[in-house]
């Protein structure tokens, strides 16, 4: 047998004695991978959703002309740019309800395939290899994506029936297809939309030209699509999830890290026989690799398919919140590429290097000769703790520069990562120093004996006692963001959405004709038409409203600052107010002068400041009148409506019936405030999923930090038991010991959680949303957790103790027995 | 002051009930001594531990001043231990966390019997003054075995249960140790049984019982 398998064998004997501790290895690279990896599949789903958004009619350099109102074209403008030789395709897009209970509406996108521009794919086919017989019919083709179709239960070939029970054309399941769209031929789409001869937009073959004078004042050159958009604003979404996903990994490899580090402890006495015995220290370095690679390959596997298990158990609410914030698809189903199985093993492998890597060096300069005893071990700590403290220290340094010269996603990430990590890493030696100063007051011998005995386990326990701050940092940051933005968010709805009845007609044509009846009726005490049009301010998407001057704005318009003229300023059109995410992108402020893009460009000078949370978009107020004037373009969109008490219903019933207004075009606030409270609590769904699973993960981190410690401690129990303290007292005395360690803790990741929250509303929201959150610290909150973290330390230390209260006397003699 | 009569001990192993102790009778008397010897495997550790209310027998009674060790509590028996015995291991058992100070003292302020001066003079007389502020394994056996005399001795204990104090030490070690263990037994008045292999240790006690499979083989006076 050769000298490396015989180190092997020798040192993987000791995981048979020690399986808690090789559990604990396993475990804590098992939930790192699992929880990263997790995290990676549901990002990796959406992007890949929103590449094959993007990719259904997708071609280099696209460009299409759309109508500068925002209402459909007339298919009359299409014939005619034909007529003047356009080499345009006419594309028609619109949402479809879907019959049945639950069913999901459908994105339509009806294309015209004679006119295709050559070099366009569509759903990631070329357009030129598409059937154009099949596709045209009878009965043509309704192409839809496997998730689509997997959502609707419906097989291809099949065909599915509108909410107004119109048939689509058999479905065609096109593997590419972005989830929630159908593709098909314009003319089935205009009849399905209810929306014959209209047009939404012109796809153009070729490079741009001039437009016709007369069609220039209806219609502009766009390139790219909404999607591109998409990718951008999501990313700030992503990356915080990321962020999420990244600390639970840090958690899950401090037990992998705790456990190694102290398997080596334990096994320094193996390694002096083995190289006494004549084994190399290469040798004894590549059987402990080799040991560390079977662990981070075995885990990693596990891992894997843990993080799939988690994401697919997460997608439903985390699909939810991406259509809920940005009207992104994303599957409810995961499809992940072989590349992200096989990340997800090498993620593990560099996590078990990142744990174990001290560990191997630390066995390569390992003073053979010299004990491992306890305190020598605690000694060792000293100058370790100081180097610690020196990063702590650095690190708090870089988060005041990332907190004072930052400005962007990045430099706030990085702020949280190392004010988080400082902590982390300064919290040994505080609990030392603490330790220390309660020694000085222990009189009892008892209470010297607990000080300095709990002070002997920080070592030991750091590891664990740190993954629990951090969690529990973490529980209390992104909780109180949680509630805070709760109660700033439902504080704000109440505000702005206190008419009775929202109303958002099929066109202006039907909004001016609405807007003119509800002006004859009596039960209407209040209404308030809005113009919009949607404009790109200095490369960002932004929509203009435009209102009129009436009281309610002043009353239910919550501003975050304004000027003293605010209002009047934006009634006599010299005034404009911004949303505070487009303000800070823009970065514009109170007082200054915002240059609008209008033809002529116009100028005005920026009054207010609003909140306008979950808008990806940004948001600019005018005075209807002003924009009218300046941007005919802006269509009457939206009507707002306040009705005499008891006349809703009958309105509601008179609106169907005179206008088809159906429940998609009349919202009640009640429906409409529901819905955004429903989209809030998805939008922090998977956040607080992964943040109750890192707790989780730091409690069994602690759990095994015990457990492996219980096995050592029973020799420096057994002397006090022998010396009259009962095992009733000594299992008091242990639990304390834990409870102290955790309270400690505790006690520093309160505030340490509080400056998390004011980092998360104060600094990485601004730069990921563009908006800041007033901080809210919940007391309760803070004790819910309190007791939260106080309570998975107990569950930790249950079972440990528990064994220690069952020890047979025998165990503890044979501490004494032993030694023979 | 203690009297066992007819005691009996088995532990159960994979091979079926081991019998260790088959019938011990025994009596010390106060600031007596007595040194407990036999092969390895003879009953004497066993002893040394259902004496010290460590563990329990199968049949038979331990007496103290009187009154029996086998109906009380293992509270009660932890008190025991604390204020009425003094035990000294092979392995010396100190308390790693705590430095040299804390451990002479520690039991004896357990048993809120801690008296300075008396303290004071066993570190002296243990040589131990200039090593209050070490911590266990920064000293050698011998030092070790010191501090583990002194912290048993410390609250005077009427029985000190000494578990071959110097069967770590060496021969030199060993002397003097015992000489010490002897001559501090005699200044605080306890009586002393210990378990020994050395015949020439056993006859510096006043007498000696050597066990043969659970058995008193033989006693005699020196």
């Amino acid at each position: 047998m050769s000298a490396l398998a015989v180190a092997l064998q020798a040192l993987l004997s000791h995981w048979r004695r020690h399986r808690v501790q090789g559990a604990s290895i396993f475990l804590g690279l098992c939930l790192a991978t699992t929880l990263w990896t997790g995290v990676q599949a549901l990002n990796s789903q959406a992007r890949n959703d929103y590449a094959r958004a993007s990719a259904v009619l997708a071609a280099p350099s696209q460009v299409h002309l759309q109508p500068r109102t925002g209402q459909p074209l007339s298919q009359a403008l299409y014939l005619q740019l034909r007529s003047l030789g356009w080499a345009v395709s006419p594309v028609l897009e619109g949402r479809l309800a879907m019959a049945g209970q639950g069913a999901p509406s459908l994105r339509l996108i009806g294309i015209e395939p004679l006119t295709l521009p050559r070099n366009l794919s569509l759903a990631g086919s070329s357009a030129q290899d598409l059937d154009v017989q099949a596709f045209i019919g009878p009965p043509g083709q309704a192409w839809i994506g496997p998730d689509t179709l997997r959502r609707l239960g419906l097989a291809p070939g099949q065909s599915a029936l509108s909410a107004q029970g119109l048939a689509l054309p058999p479905l065609h399941m096109q593997a590419e297809l972005a989830p929630g769209v159908v593709l098909l031929d314009i003319g089935q789409a205009q009849r399905l939309l209810q929306a014959p001869g209209q047009v939404s937009r012109l796809l153009l073959d070729g490079p741009p030209r001039t437009l016709p004078k007369e069609l220039a004042s209806w219609l502009e050159l766009a390139s790219g699509s909404d999607e591109g958009d998409l990718q951008r604003l999501t990313e700030s979404f992503h990356l915080n999830l990321s962020a999420l996903g990244l600390l639970a990994f840090v958690v899950g490899l401090f037990i992998a890290h705790a456990a190694i580090g102290l398997a080596l402890e334990q096994r320094r006495g193996l390694i002096r026989t083995l190289r006494a015995c004549g084994v190399s220290l290469r040798t004894v370095l590549l059987a402990l690799s080799l040991e560390l690679g079977a662990f981070a390959v075995l885990g990693g596997l596990l891992g894997v398919a843990g993080g799939y298990l988690l994401a697919a158990a997460l997608l439903p609410d985390f699909a939810a919140s991406v259509r809920g914030l940005y009207g992104a698809q994303v599957a409810g189903h995961l499809s992940l590429p072989a590349s992200w199985w096989a990340t997800g093993v090498l993620v593990s492998v560099v996590g078990a290097l990142l744990a174990g890597a001290s560990a191997v060096l630390r066995a390569a300069r390992l003073p053979l000769l010299a004990l491992a005893q306890a305190q020598a071990w605690r000694r060792a700590q000293g100058p370790w703790l100081r180097r610690q403290a020196l990063a702590a220290l650095g690190l708090g340094l870089l988060a005041l520069g990332c907190w004072y010269w930052g400005a962007s996603l990045p430099s706030a990430f990085t702020l949280l990562a190392s004010l988080l990590l400082a902590a982390a890493l300064a919290l040994p030696l505080l609990l030392d120093r603490v330790l220390a100063g309660l020694g000085h007051w222990a009189r009892r011998p008892l209470a010297q004996w607990f000080v300095a005995d709990s002070r002997q386990q920080l070592p030991a326990l750091s590891l664990a006692l740190m993954a629990l701050l951090l969690a529990l940092a973490a529980s209390v940051g992104v909780g109180s963001m949680t509630e805070g933005f709760r109660s700033t968010f439902n504080g704000w709805l109440e505000q702005r959405l206190s008419a009775d009845l929202y109303l958002t007609p099929g066109d202006s044509d039907q909004a001016a004709s609405i807007d003119q009846w509800l002006g004859e009726q009596p039960a209407v005490t209040l209404r308030l038409p809005t113009w919009r049009s949607e404009i790109n301010v200095q490369g960002w998407p932004a929509q203009l409203q435009g209102v009129l001057d009436v009281p309610w704005y002043r009353q239910h318009w919550p501003l975050l600052s304004h000027s003293s003229d605010a209002w009047t300023a934006l009634a006599e059109g010299r005034g404009v107010m911004l949303s505070e995410q487009l303000a800070r992108r823009l970065h514009v402020g109170l007082g200054e002068r915002l240059n609008l893009p209008l033809q002529p460009a116009a100028s005005l000078r920026v009054v207010g400041l609003y909140a306008d949370y979950g808008n990806p978009k940004g948001h600019i107020l005018l005075n209807a009148g002003w924009l009218r004037a300046h941007w005919p373009q802006a269509s009457l969109s939206g009507i707002a409506l306040n009705v005499a008490p008891g006349q809703l219903p009958v309105l509601q019933a008179q609106l169907r019936e005179r206008f088809a207004l159906d429940d998609s075009r009349m919202v009640e606030q009640a429906s409409l405030k529901a819905w955004s409270s429903e989209v809030f609590t998805r939008t922090f769904a998977a956040t607080t999923a992964l943040n109750g699973l890192t707790l989780g993960i730091a409690g069994v981190a602690l759990l095994l930090g015990l457990l492996t410690l219980a096995q050592s401690r029973l020799g420096q129990l057994a002397p006090l038991w022998a010396l009259g303290v009962s095992r009733p007292r000594l299992v008091l005395l242990s639990l304390a010991q834990t409870l102290l360690l955790a309270t400690l803790t505790v006690l520093l990741a309160l505030p340490l959680g509080v400056l998390l929250a004011w980092c998360l509303v104060a600094v990485v929201n601004v730069q990921a949303f563009g908006w800041r959150l007033p901080l809210h610290v919940f007391p309760q909150q803070l004790l819910q957790l309190a007791g939260l973290g106080l309570g998975t330390s107990l569950l930790a230390s249950a079972w440990p103790l528990w064994q220690l209260a069952r020890q047979c006397p025998v165990d503890l003699l044979r501490q004494f027995c032993d030694e023979r | 002051m203690l009297l066992i009569e007819d005691l009996h001990k088995h532990y159960l192993t994979a091979q079926g009930p081991l019998p260790v102790l088959q019938g011990i009778d025994l009596r010390l008397e106060a600031q007596s001594s007595l040194a407990l010897m036999g092969e390895s495997g003879s009953g004497k550790s066993t002893l040394l531990h259902l004496i010290a209310g460590l563990d329990k027998a199968d049949r038979g009674r331990i007496l103290i001043h009187g009154q029996a060790l086998d109906d009380r509590s293992e509270t009660a028996l932890a008190q025991w231990r604390r204020e009425s015995i003094g035990l000294v291991f092979q392995q010396y058992n100190l308390i790693p966390s705590l430095d040299v100070a804390s451990n002479l003292s520690f039991q004896a302020r357990l048993a809120g019997r801690h008296d300075l001066a008396w303290s004071r003079h066993l570190a002296e007389r243990l040589g131990l003054s200039g090593l209050l502020q070490r911590y266990p394994e920064q000293l050698s056996g011998g030092q070790q075995q010191r501090v583990a005399i002194g912290r048993a001795l410390a609250p005077r204990p009427p029985l000190l249960l000494a578990d071959e104090p110097t069967g770590s030490l060496d021969e030199g070690s060993s002397e003097e140790v015992l000489a010490l263990l002897l001559q501090l037994i005699g200044e605080a008045g306890s009586s002393v049984l210990m378990v020994t292999h050395s015949a020439r240790m056993a006859a510096r006690l006043q007498r000696s019982c050597r066990l043969q499979a659970g058995r008193v083989l033989a006693e005699s006076r020196h």
